[in-house]
């Protein structure tokens, strides 16, 4: 391995990159709720205010819509925060400062100023936090433009895509899920960034596009891996950023595979799936479909307490497999 | 915890209020809660700790006397909404912990058939309208339910628990203020442990006392030490009369502590060792109200062992209940998102 490479984990590649990102402009700042000497709900933060102060690595206190806003204030007036949520879930407290302030101010003011935020949302289920700590919140906020929503499913794109978070002059939201905070992989030291809006292939494939986001990149890696072995070849398209969307990457391997299935954990309907579905029928790739387009997404219900319910309400990896096996062998 | 009964002694006339105003059963029955809170907490965190319960709680030791003085004048209809650490308000308003625990474990006979867990832990039933996961959430809801009760004549008073780091959200100041303008039977509690989280009052939060923001409302706003079980009823039962006259809402400000860390992933590295002993060793709310109980002649050693002994065992129960009960099943995700209909 190269030895400017290293394996760190998912969080450690967001922290190297808030202290990479503090180091090259004094403008940069953290904000949030318990990121100072707690480091964070899920220790991203970490140490950094042992590094950088308090001045830098500000507490806020539990006041979301009214921090969310600090943040945009400053932004619009040239510093550069990167906001915490402690759980993407309280982004509907907030909800004000970011889809009516902080996404328009830019437009309603002809141009004149521009909004430099960065937020964070760790998000998802699988922790056993129930209802109102698990949500997928991505599309609500997918839906809003002048906002960027991106969601990095590996330490590589999270260090690099927040540093070009930090570097875009307008309002960047990162959803991360919590699940991938542990998980490790090569990340290179120093600077480097990953393009907003910009699709990844992370699996070549002929029969059939898988296009998943965040968590659901390496379920659907794990099934196209166990799949292989019964002659089924699966491209796996990692969305990263669910706007502004990557329609090209997406509509070449749908033109390559013929057959299209979207993977996501935010409940199925009204959500990513009905966007690129609906994009991809509008397109050239239509065309090109042998089969209808499938979703495999979060049942509509609340994330349960319950583990085994929690597990049921998301897709699994045995999910997608039973799905890919159906959609390639025309059962569906 | 209804039934305040007149003094029935004239001997206790200088005792604290609660000796003055309930009979030796009924202190001793809080005495029997209070350790029933603690042992409930102690036997979900061991729980969690043998890997039989998963996700998150938040412990309230330390902060029985709190839960428990507030509910004490309430009757069965009036109402509480509590928060993320309250499990000692579920039980202080009635449930019963094999329910919780069958919570906990993620069973159907849980409180909220394993699909809330610790975190909206709530005996519908018994006046409680949950336990909340968004720190203020319940603020509103516990006004929203006051209007019901002026609308409905129903007489019913509610009991809005919170963390002083709630009151930082914008949701408390503007249902404190609709409940001034409205004149609605609410009691705002919140109950200042002195963090939320890691944050320390003096860092989040502008004023030094939470009471003091009841002149903003134009509410009474009262103080009191939360970790004595008289203070915090003498209080409740002030503010409950309040309420119940049409007079309006009150905050009260109970002091108190946690002893535990906030989650179960807190390194506690806010706040020192020493203080966190200070409080377990000298304010303790449960050694506190024993003492008091001994010293006034309400209870002896032998009595206080009975209690001990009755609640080991009905923790004991409860846990057994609720490994014994059924889980789920699967393919029941759908049910409770919307309310069935015929
Ligand atoms: C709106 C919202 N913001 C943040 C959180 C995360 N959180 C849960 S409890 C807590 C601290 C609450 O402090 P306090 O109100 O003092 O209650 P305590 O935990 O001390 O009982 C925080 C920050 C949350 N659940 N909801
Ligand atoms: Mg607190």
């Amino acid at each position: 391995m190269d030895a400017m490479v290293r394996e760190l984990s998912y969080a450690q590649a967001i922290q190297e990159a808030m202290a990479i990102a503090m180091d090259m402009d004094e403008r940069v700042f953290l904000m949030g709720e318990d990121i100072g000497v707690y480091g964070g709900a899920f220790q991203v933060t970490g140490d950094l205010v042992d590094r950088f102060g308090t001045e830098r690595v500000i507490d806020t206190p539990i006041s979301e819509l009214g921090g969310a806003g600090v943040a945009v204030g400053a932004a619009l007036t040239g510093m550069r925060p990167i906001f915490e949520f402690q759980f993407s879930d309280f982004a509907t407290l907030a909800m004000e400062q970011i889809v009516n302030q902080a996404a328009k101010m830019r437009f309603m003011l002809g141009g004149e100023v521009s909004v430099p935020v960065v937020m964070r949302f760790p998000a998802g289920s699988g922790t056993g936090a129930a209802a109102q700590h698990s949500q997928s919140l991505e599309a609500w906020l997918g839906h809003v433009p002048g906002l960027k929503v991106i969601q990095p499913a590996t330490p590589y794109d999270a260090k690099g895509m927040l540093l070009a978070a930090v570097a875009d002059p307008d309002p960047v939201m990162i959803f991360e899920h919590k699940l991938l905070y542990k998980m490790k992989g090569p990340v290179p030291e120093g600077f480097y960034t990953v393009p907003i809006g910009k699709a990844d292939v992370r699996r070549e494939g002929r029969d059939l596009t898988v296009v998943a986001t965040s968590i659901m990149v390496h379920k659907a890696l794990d099934a196209a891996a166990a799949l292989e072995a019964e002659g089924i070849d699966i491209e796996v398209v990692d969305l990263r950023t669910i706007r502004p969307m990557d329609k090209q990457t997406v509509i070449d391997s749908v033109k390559k595979t013929s057959r299209l299935m979207c993977v996501y954990e935010a409940v199925k309907t009204l959500g990513i799936g009905a966007e690129v579905s609906a994009m991809i029928a509008e397109s050239e790739a239509f065309d090109y479909l042998d089969a209808p387009i499938v979703r495999l997404g979060g049942a509509e219900t609340p994330i349960p307490y319950n583990p085994e319910l929690e597990k049921a309400v998301v897709p699994q990896v045995p999910d997608i497999i039973a799905a890919a096996r159906d959609l390639v062998r025309g059962v569906r | 915890m209804a039934g305040a009964s007149k003094a029935v002694n004239d001997s206790r006339a200088n005792l604290p209020f609660v000796y003055r105003q309930y009979n030796a059963e009924q202190l001793r029955n809080v005495l029997y809660k209070m350790y029933l809170i603690r042992r409930f907490e102690e036997g979900a965190e061991e729980c969690y700790t043998r890997g039989l319960i998963h996700g998150t709680m938040h412990l309230s030791i330390g902060q029985e006397a709190s839960a428990m003085g507030i509910c004490m004048p309430l009757s069965e209809d009036d109402q509480i909404t509590s928060t993320h650490r309250g499990h000692g308000h579920c039980i202080a308003k009635g449930a019963e912990v094999k329910r919780m625990f069958a919570e906990f474990f993620g069973k159907t006979t849980g409180y909220c058939k394993g699909r809330g867990g610790s975190m909206h832990i709530a005996d519908v039933g018994k006046g409680n309208l949950g336990a909340n996961g968004i720190v203020g959430g319940g603020i509103p809801i516990a006004v929203g339910a006051a209007l019901s009760s002026k609308m409905m004549k129903t007489g019913k008073v509610v009991v809005s628990f919170f963390g002083d780091g709630a009151n930082n959200e914008g949701a408390f100041h503007e249902a404190l203020n609709m409940a001034a303008i409205w004149k609605l039977p609410v009691i705002f509690v919140c109950e200042n442990n002195g963090y939320g989280m890691s944050t320390s009052t003096a860092r989040s939060t502008a004023v030094k006392n939470i009471a003091e923001r009841a002149a903003a409302y134009s509410m009474p706003g009262v103080i009191v030490n939360g970790n004595i079980f008289s203070e915090v009823a003498e209080a409740s039962n002030k503010a409950v009369e309040r309420a119940r006259a049409g007079e309006g809402p009150t905050l009260i400000e109970s002091k108190t502590y946690r002893h535990r860390g906030h989650s179960k992933s807190d390194r506690n590295r806010y706040r020192s060792k020493e203080e966190i002993e200070d409080w377990m060793s000298n304010r303790d709310p449960i050694t506190l109200f024993e003492s008091e109980l001994r010293e006034f002649g309400f209870i002896d050693d032998k009595g206080i062992e009975a209690i001990r002994g009755a609640v080991a065992q009905e923790i004991a129960d409860g846990i057994e209940f609720a490994k014994a009960s059924p889980s789920p099943d699967v393919r029941d995700t759908g049910d409770y998102v919307y309310t069935e209909q015929a």
